[in-house]
């Protein structure tokens, strides 16, 4: 029970606790302690201003889907004026075309309204030749009469 | 069972062998070995296990032991935060210290009374007093190192004059200053003293009720042991908190100029 030398013992061992305590205990891990506080703290902040950067991108893709939407409608637009341009044009040029054939195909049945009087010019010249011939027997001169002929043929045109 | 073993001497024998300490030397130059020992085995085991925790220290996600050293030394940061508004790379650590040291003197004396002894017989020791705290010597050696910082800071931060001055002239002013003197010197000293004899107190008083229930038949001891031994755990916590707490505020006090 008794005060004795005990105590100074204990103050010796007390004192090199206190001092192992202050020098390597302490400080590292009070330390980690004040980094992981400030990492927290950190992520957190950085967290709250991911929040905010989602809200205005969110703001922003509204802003971008609208003015999509906005050229896609005027491309739509565009594209059926230009379909429309083109179905008229089309009907144009059919029309030219048709009046070109319709044209070119008279021509021809022109041409060939005037071959075939060409034709029956001919046939009936020779026909009357030859009935006059038969008429007349031989005694008109072919080379004579020449000119009576091409005028009686003429006439027929 | 115990009490069989120590028939012989009686009740009084048993708890006066109990009380007694492993000692070595004569007089003033006397030893108590066992309190040397396990209060140097149980600092040990204090620094060794946060030394471990200290070596592993990562701001990363932390261990189970690191997680369990942080929770401490938060508690004693707030504690020491709470009552002390200076700035001291000492006292936490010192705080700490104190708690957890005291807490481990403590903890010993929920270890059933007679394991230690028993063991010690075994070997050929004849007395073993297990639990540092039920000696005034460790408690003192603690109050007074405190004692010794609370001076020293006093003179440090008022410095020799300004101590002197609140010493002489307060709290009645300097017509009085005898008593002033008297008040103060009665203060200060009244602080160790406290210190060490509330720690002691409780602690002797809890084993000396261990031991008087060691010495009931067998079938009653587990009915007023386990209740008093689950009242200490609160005890001891409380013992090695009070003392941690008031370290603090009289060191705060010290670093206080008025």
């Amino acid at each position: 029970m008794s005060i004795n030398a005990t105590l100074i013992g204990q103050m010796i061992t007390f004192a090199l606790l206190v001092w192992f305590t202050m020098k390597y205990i302490w400080p590292p891990l009070f330390d980690s302690l004040e980094e992981r506080k400030k990492k927290i703290a950190d992520g957190l902040a950085a967290a709250e201003k991911g929040q905010e950067q989602i809200i205005l991108a969110e703001k922003k893709a509204i802003g971008v889907i609208k003015e999509a939407k906005e050229q896609s409608s005027e491309i739509v637009t565009l594209a059926q004026k230009r379909a429309n341009e083109i179905v008229e044009e089309s009907k144009d040029t059919a029309k030219k075309e048709g009046d070109r054939l319709i044209l070119a195909a008279k021509a021809q049945i022109e041409q060939e309204i005037q071959q075939a009087k060409e034709g029956l010019r001919q046939q009936v010249a020779e026909l009357a030749l030859s009935a006059a011939e038969q008429i007349l027997g031989a005694e008109i001169d072919k080379a004579k009469h020449q000119d009576i002929i091409s005028k009686v043929s003429n006439q027929l045109g | 069972m115990a009490s069989e073993v120590h028939a012989a001497e009686g009740a009084t024998g048993y708890i006066i062998h109990h009380l007694t300490p492993l000692h070595f030397g004569e007089g003033f130059w006397t030893l108590h070995l066992d309190t040397l020992f396990f209060s140097a085995v149980l600092g040990g085991l204090f620094v060794w296990f946060f030394k471990t925790a200290a070596e592993k220290a990562t701001s990363e996600v932390p261990g189970l032991v690191q997680n369990f050293a942080e929770l401490l030394i938060e508690f004693v940061d707030n504690q020491v935060k709470d009552s002390f508004h200076g700035h001291s790379k000492l006292i936490a650590p010192l705080a700490l210290t104190i708690f957890c040291w005291v807490f481990l003197w403590n903890f010993m004396d929920l270890f059933p009374v007679d394991i230690f002894p028993l063991i010690g017989s075994l070997i050929g020791i004849e007395y073993l007093r297990v639990v540092p705290s039920t000696d005034l010597n460790a408690t003192f050696a603690m109050s007074i190192s405190v004692f010794c910082l609370i001076i020293f800071y006093s003179i440090k931060i008022k410095g020799p004059w300004g101590f002197a001055k609140e010493l002489m002239f307060q709290p009645f002013g300097p017509w009085l200053l005898p008593f002033n003197l008297l008040l103060k010197l009665v203060e200060e000293i009244a602080k160790p003293i406290s210190l060490a004899l509330r720690l002691f107190g409780n602690l002797y008083a809890g084993e000396l009720i261990f031991i008087l229930i060691a010495l009931l038949p067998w079938y009653i001891q587990p009915v007023l042991s386990f209740p008093w031994a689950i009242f200490h755990i609160l005890i001891i916590t409380l013992q090695a908190f009070i003392f941690m707490v008031l370290t603090v505020v009289y060191l705060s006090m010290a670093h206080e100029d008025h």
